[in-house]
């Protein structure tokens, strides 16, 4: 007898979808097939079984604002959305500007055992835009995304000096796209509801002028580049055409991008407050169709953790940002479907390559990494409760199809019907 | 109607009704002793955490005109200066005992934000460069008066409506009632989109000058400098001020209203100003009127008399 059977799904391999079962023992998926049994058994009927997901970019605030997440408590709302390894965000305090520091996330992850956390490591020190951080050290201690997210590499001249130093290893320098004086104080997207509000706001083009330049440079030193949180048209439309000319170059959408456009933020609720702000509804159809078609890679939740008086404020006092993990999947199959290859493609197995997670983000093969989400795609439900340590979310109350009924991290489940494996496993 | 926001939602029916109220409270506040009963023992609270001299005062006059008591809030001398928050601010207020909050705040929304927090009607005295409800209301009964109607009406908003909350306030009432609007600015000072604004828009002052039945002015922000958003205040004068030479264009029954305060000399010249088709004062005036009758819609009821 083995120890885990997924029953009856439809398994997502390398040879295309397959209504099979998949038996796991020690961690590795040891054979595909049917009538297989374990002692411990999940029925998977009417529902993918395929890679667990990637995340490129999760906010865990630990080290230093332990109160709104830590990589305990984000680890658990990861692996009940369907993660098996997510990619922790430097912005925290200290940011992660050195090894040692990636290393303590990395340990911390380990010691939690519900996901890999793998640490992305600024670009400059303290995320000042001024000089390098420790990209050796960063990279020794296994980070291969390097980003000041939060802020954007604004100063041309240390983006190169990065992207050179980098380029030869392979790191990706993913950026925050925004370009700080056209920014100014802005706080939604420039356009009719910004115009009505009265309110500061951002044009898209501060957006779209970082990533033109930044293609240059991608160009000029050859490096890797992803764009962060893509929100633009005009930034679809540039990825694209850098894809057709061959560079290195990768993006990813948020949830939230996807699923509301700026009249959300017309009664000034801060739950939808956002950086990049939510744009208006020709963007997010472009974003949409851009996932679809593939010119954007990767759907990356962004989540972001605030406490909840940093929320009930007027909008411009509000912190950005909402949490994604634990819904981020049903949020992407409700408001831009995908058939089940390109939904695994976006959501697990192009983030792994861009994250460097080897073991994660692989069809599922006999012999690989027991790694797998378990994804009905027909189910109903609406989110009501969260794991993580913060609420600050749009989604409670919202109608969405599609549920993680099972995450498998290292051959455990780690995740039943939306709820860490702790709960789950008492049932 | 629970709380006076903002005027994009309002009914042409509720405006109506306001104004001919405040029509009502004028007779009030002509009388020998300008004061009626109808809000005694009622509690108004005035939260003005952005600073304010005339709108504060016009709707203090406006509580006291209707026997209600007030208690008064200013950010310099309060617990914000210990980082209180602006949630804690109101609900302590309120545990004290008020039955309405008038808001003025810099943040957008920020009367929004109250309204959810506590129990009672709030008032938008005024939020960031989005809304001033009063101050529409207060020029629509200004033009009222004068013309008996809005209905059909020119009326020209020039100035700085980028960043003005009078002005998104003004046309949407104006155009609820029935007028036809047209804001008139460099293009740096219209609003970035036009897009789901009832009314023209235009750069050229001189082209629109003689059609028009009211002339808006806005005051220039003399103190953001200008620089970034028109070369220097001599060619604002020259382009878009009221000077002595454009009045003398304007239709013979053509009048003039400004928010204040004014800089006399850059929007409009002082004989201007001082000209009795300038309703400046008129609407100073209106503004308690038309604050009394919007307290009383929201408070009032059974203490009617």
């Amino acid at each position: 007898m083995s120890d885990l059977v997924l029953t009856g799904g439809s398994v997502l391999t390398e040879d295309g979808v397959v209504e099979s079962d998949v038996l796991i023992s020690d961690g590795t998926i040891v054979e595909i097939g049917i009538n297989l049994a374990a002692d411990t058994i999940i029925e998977c009927d009417g529902a993918w079984v395929g890679p667990g997901f990637v995340d490129l970019h999760t906010h865990l605030r630990e080290p230093g604002e332990e109160w709104k997440e830590d990589i305990s408590s984000g680890s658990a709302a990861a692996a009940a959305g369907g993660y098996t390894a997510i990619v922790a965000m430097p912005n925290t305090d200290p940011a992660v500007d050195a090894g040692h520091l990636a290393m303590f996330i990395v340990d911390r992850g380990r010691s939690t055992g519900l996901v890999d956390v793998r640490p992305a490591g600024a670009v400059s020190m303290g995320r000042h835009g001024e000089q390098l951080a420790h990209l050796d050290e960063l990279w020794e201690a296994g980070v291969r995304v390097f980003t000041d997210d939060g802020d954007a590499v604004a100063d041309a001249g240390l983006m190169r000096q990065a992207m050179d130093y980098l380029a030869t290893r392979g790191g990706v320098i993913a950026q925050h796209a925004v370009d700080p004086g056209l920014a100014a104080a802005g706080q939604i997207h420039e356009g009719a509801v910004s115009s009505l509000l009265g309110m500061s706001a951002i044009p898209a083009e501060a957006e779209e002028i970082i990533i033109a330049r930044d293609l240059r440079l991608a160009e000029l030193t050859g490096a890797r580049y992803h764009v962060q949180h893509l929100s633009t048209a005009g930034g679809v439309e540039m990825i694209a055409a850098a894809k057709t000319r061959g560079l290195e170059v990768t993006a990813e959408v948020t949830p939230h991008h996807l699923a509301f456009d700026d009249s959300m933020v017309a009664t000034t609720d801060p739950a939808y407050k956002v950086m990049p702000p939510l744009r208006s509804i020709e963007h997010m159809d472009a974003l949409r169709a851009g996932l679809r078609d593939g010119t954007i890679d990767a759907v990356a939740t962004d989540h972001a953790p605030h406490a909840a008086h940093d929320k009930d404020v007027p909008f411009e006092h509000a912190a950005n940002g909402i949490t994604g993990l634990e819904w981020a999947a049903a949020v992407v199959n409700t408001v831009a479907p995908l058939d089940p290859v390109s939904f695994y493609t976006r959501m697990a197995v192009a983030p792994a390559a861009i994250a460097g997670t080897p073991d994660h983000g692989r069809w599922v093969a006999v012999g690989n990494p027991a790694h797998l989400a378990v994804f009905d795609p027909a189910h109903e439900w609406v989110p009501e409760r969260t794991v993580s340590r913060s609420s600050n979310t749009p989604y409670f109350g919202m109608a969405l199809q599609g549920r993680v009924v099972a995450t498998v991290y290292r051959g455990a489940i780690t995740a039943r019907d939306g709820s860490p494996a702790a709960v789950a496993l008492t049932s | 109607m629970n709380h006076f926001l903002s005027t994009e939602d309002t009914t042409r029916e509720e405006l109506t009704e306001l104004l001919d109220d405040a029509d009502s409270f004028v007779e009030v506040l002509d009388r020998p002793i300008p004061k009626v009963p109808a809000l005694r023992g009622k509690t108004v609270a005035t939260m003005f955490f952005e600073p304010s001299t005339r709108t504060k005062l016009s709707f203090e006059k406006a509580a006291k005109a209707l026997s209600a008591d007030i208690m008064s809030f200013s950010p310099s001398t309060s617990s914000l200066s210990k980082g209180e928050s602006l949630k804690d601010t109101v609900l302590t207020v309120q545990a004290m005992g008020t039955d309405a909050m008038v808001v003025r705040h810099k943040a957008t929304g920020a009367p929004w934000r109250v309204a959810e927090w506590v129990d009672q009607p709030v008032l938008n005295a005024g939020d960031g460069a989005h809304q001033h409800p009063t101050q529409a209301l207060l020029d629509a009964l200004t033009i009222r008066q004068r013309f008996g109607t809005l209905d059909g009406l020119r009326i020209g908003i020039v100035g700085d409506i980028r960043h003005s909350r009078v002005a998104r306030s003004d046309v949407f009432a104006f155009n609820t009632l029935g007028a036809e609007v047209t804001m008139v600015a460099p293009k740096t000072l219209l609003p970035t989109q036009t897009d789901g604004w009832p009314a023209k828009a235009s750069e050229d002052l001189d082209e629109v000058l003689t059609e028009l039945d009211v002339v808006y002015l806005l005051r220039v922000q003399a103190e953001r400098g200008g620089a970034s958003v028109f070369p220097s205040l001599s060619e604002y004068t020259t382009r878009y001020g009221m000077t002595v030479q454009r009045f003398s264009r304007l239709k013979p029954d053509t009048v003039v209203l400004h928010p204040g305060p004014m800089n006399r000399g850059v929007e409009i010249a002082a004989e201007v100003a001082d000209d009795d088709r300038s309703l400046i004062l008129e609407q100073v005036a209106n503004g308690v009127a038309v604050r009394m009758a919007v307290l009383f819609r929201l408070l009032g009821g059974e203490h009617d008399e």
